[in-house]
């Protein structure tokens, strides 16, 4: 009959979506311009954020890096036609201080025969960086570096507070005795008499040996020390950093320690690490800085001068590491049973199945809680403020009884917020690097 | 390296247990270096400069110390302290005396057991208001929101004066002085008050110090003065006679300028005396003969000392008031050096 046909034979040319729907206007479209309410919302906090900006930047846009002081910037706007409260950031100040806010008194060579000793700090934290590397980036670095992590424990102190090279040596001796001891005595008694023998052989080298051999050599070669450099000179970042690396550092593996000893079944084990993980956890850090700072000077014998910078290490250790326990925790707690008897049925002993099957899991488990945790405890150094050490915001407060600055507030916090949030950002990010790295479930 | 600290420390703290009961004054000496609490920063009387050196009224007074007792103004340690750890550290002994603007009260003089060696500023609580206020008296402010740091006397200075003229104010809490510049400033108050001397720092910093007044009356009494631990009365008298060394200095006479020549010999006895060409006061106080020349030029007599660091020259302005000589019309009375 007839070859009329309704059905389309061929296939149309595919063609590209309407304008209105791709592109920078489509997505505009899409996200901010969705509905007559989100289009409200849009432009309002639109306006708002260019207000906020144009405020914030109107503000910090001040050419004021060369004032010796608050009035002369204010002349400096003045000269410009900007006045008023919010004329103009004075950026003079972080130009006058910003080496003592990052250094505090650390000598900076302008005490007469004290030599400019920052490169010590600065050394420092560049090794810290290496000396991280093997641990954070594994697979990228060589395998030998491990070796300098190793050691960084003992080159940090030394670099900060200077003194005979001897003392970290012969400190770090002790680990290698109790090693050597641990060997040897392992093959000869039970492991676990071998691990208590040779803690007691590594402690009896720390308490009876270690200073005198120490002094001794030190005395033979003067040359190989640095100049020593007093706790009190510690002040700004350095002082925040350093109280955090410390902290940090120390915590995790007592963190691990007390999460495995809070799940033992030895009773005397676990009533200890409970007991310890609540009481630190049911007082504030502020409480125990009080403590390190005035209640340990008065049970101290008259006169006694326990570095100070000393007792708050030890305290926020204390405090982080409780902390890190009960996150360690909650990694152990979800793991399933059936990880713990495969270990059992491979016939691994407790410390080869926490090594190998329980603890990578657990602790990657827990890399959110554990950074977190970092972070809190970094951004917590401040509060040695209460206790008259110079963090960088009790800082502040010194610059601003300088007659030239005072009266200057947010310039300084300004700077010092930027400066935590580089450090406490980066270690968030890593965070995430580390969990997309660590991913095993394939998806 | 922590344990060996640690171990350190406590091997350090036996054998300073042992020496801390031979006196003070000779525990400084021995140590070379006096260690003396100052404020962790206030305008005027301490504060770090940009190289780290501490500077101000009461650092004059730490530095003077040191001068008398090891002959070198700059043999101290520099504590910074705060409101709350300032009397511990005193007590503990991890500082020799404490000059940080501290009132001089019964109960930190007897309950405390600390020695108060004299005054080295008389200073009163005061308000300050914006001039747009109209303001021209305390008694005036009727219902007036009043900044004010929290825990603080000048909080119970405050609520007393309030109470005993029958009017009312409204408070506004703050933490830090800086916070109640702020607050001040935004007119989230409209009176701030604290000691005349801060106000005075304040107002300097101000953009336009012309629009705002301190109001004539002083409601409290605040003698600030250094201290010591009681019971340790050679080392009390060595910190006593230093400020009073500084302030007679001033009285008859003595500057940093004319000290050397003056130390030469004068015909003026008190003068010899001071300064060591004339009798044995030195040698009564356990120090050398020239204690007192020293100490007065490692920053001048009280008035040099005052004008440096707080007076009319510098940007807080403050007069000498109370803090003037007797013969002046002021406070300062040193006893004679007989």
């Amino acid at each position: 009959m007839s070859d009329v046909s309704f059905v389309r034979t061929e296939m149309l040319p595919q063609q590209s979506p309407p304008a209105s729907s791709v592109g920078f206007v489509g997505w505009m479209r899409e996200n901010l311009f969705s509905g007559v309410a989100n289009s409200i919302l849009t432009v309002v906090s639109g306006v708002f954020i260019i207000y906020t900006l144009w405020f914030i930047i109107g503000w910090a846009w001040s050419p004021t890096w060369n004032a010796q002081s608050l009035n002369e910037c204010r002349a400096i706007l003045h000269d410009l036609g900007r006045e008023g409260h919010w004329a103009g950031a004075c950026w003079g100040v972080i130009n006058d201080r910003w080496e003592q806010l990052l250094f505090g008194f650390y000598p900076n060579g302008t005490e007469a025969g004290v030599a400019d000793m920052r490169w010590r700090p600065i050394l420092a934290f560049v090794l810290l960086g290496f000396a991280l590397a093997p641990v954070l980036y594994a697979e990228k670095v060589p395998a030998k570096m491990i070796y300098l992590t190793m050691a960084y424990p003992f080159i940090m102190p030394w670099l900060l507070w200077g003194g005979s090279i001897w003392g970290p040596i012969m400190v770090a001796a002790g680990f290698v005795i109790g090693y050597i001891g641990y060997r040897v005595l392992s093959q000869l008694a039970g492991s676990l008499i071998a691990l208590i023998l040779s803690v007691v052989l590594a402690v009896a080298w720390w308490l009876f040996a270690a200073g005198g051999i120490a002094g001794m050599l030190a005395d033979l070669t003067p040359a190989l020390g640095l100049e020593p450099v007093e706790s009190r000179k510690f002040g700004g970042f350095m002082l925040s950093i350093t109280i955090g690396v410390v902290a940090i550092g120390l915590s995790l593996p007592i963190g691990i320690v007390l999460a495995l000893g809070r799940q033992s079944d030895l009773l005397i084990v676990k009533s200890l690490c409970v007991g310890f993980i609540e009481f630190i956890r049911g007082v504030p850090l502020i409480t125990l800085l009080f403590v390190a700072s005035t209640l340990l000077n008065i049970f101290m014998p008259p006169g006694t001068d326990f570095d100070i910078i000393m007792r708050v290490f030890i305290m926020v250790t204390l405090f982080a590491s409780a902390y890190m326990a009960e996150v360690i925790r909650g990694g152990l707690a979800a793991l399933p049973k059936g990880q713990y008897e495969g270990a059992d049925s491979l016939g691994l002993n407790y410390w080869q199945a926490q090594r190998l099957i329980i603890m990578p899991q657990a602790l990657k488990i827990s890399i959110p809680g554990i950074v977190s945790t970092f972070i809190g405890v970094f951004k917590d150094t401040t509060l040695v403020s209460v206790i008259g050490l110079f963090d960088p915001l009790n800082l502040t407060n010194a610059i601003r009884a300088d007659s030239d600055w005072n009266g200057i507030v947010w310039e300084l916090y300004g700077f010092i917020a930027l400066l935590f949030f580089v450090f406490c950002y980066g270690m968030s990010r890593y965070s995430m690097y580390l969990e997309r790295k660590l991913r095993t479930d394939h998806h | 390296m922590k344990k060996s600290v640690f171990l350190g420390a406590l091997t350090v703290a036996g054998l300073a247990a042992g020496a801390a009961a031979a006196g003070t004054l000779d525990d400084v000496k021995a140590r070379g270096k006096l260690n003396c609490g100052v404020t962790t920063g206030l305008v005027g009387f301490a504060a770090p400069d940009a190289n780290g050196n501490w500077e101000g009224f009461d650092v004059g007074m730490c530095r003077a110390v040191a001068a008398a007792v090891l002959g070198d103004p700059a043999a101290v340690e520099f504590v910074p302290t705060t409101g709350k750890t300032r009397f511990t550290a005193l007590a503990s002994g991890e500082i020799d005396m404490l000059a940080r603007n501290t009132t001089w009260t019964f109960s930190r003089d007897v309950d405390l057991k600390f020695e108060f060696v004299g005054i080295n500023y008389y200073d009163g609580q005061g308000f300050m208001v914006p001039k747009e206020l109209g303001v021209s008296s305390a008694k005036e402010l009727d219902g007036a929101t009043v900044c004010i740091q929290t825990g603080t006397t000048t909080e119970l200075n405050l609520a007393d004066f309030f109470r005993s003229n029958n009017i009312s104010y409204e408070p506004v809490p703050v933490e830090t002085n800086a916070e109640s510049q702020q607050q001040y400033l935004s007119g989230a108050c409209d009176v701030y008050t604290t000691d005349a001397s801060g106000l005075a720092a304040t107002r300097a910093s101000f953009e336009a110090p012309a629009d705002h007044v301190v109001l004539p009356e002083i409601i409290s009494k605040e003698p600030l003065g250094p201290l010591v631990r009681h019971g340790d009365n050679e080392w009390g008298d060595v910190v006593r006679w230093t400020l009073n060394a500084l302030i007679a200095a001033e009285e008859l006479g003595i500057t940093s300028a004319n000290i050397a020549e003056l130390g030469a010999g004068t015909n003026n006895p008190e003068i010899n005396r001071m300064l060591g060409t004339e009798g044995t006061l030195g040698e009564m106080l356990g120090l050398e003969a020239d204690w007192a020349k020293k100490a007065i030029m490692a920053g001048g007599n009280y008035g040099e000392l005052f004008e440096t660091n707080i007076g009319e020259a510098t940007p807080i302005a403050l007069s000498r008031g109370l803090n003037a000589q007797w013969t002046n019309g002021g406070l300062l009375y040193a006893p004679p050096f007989r």
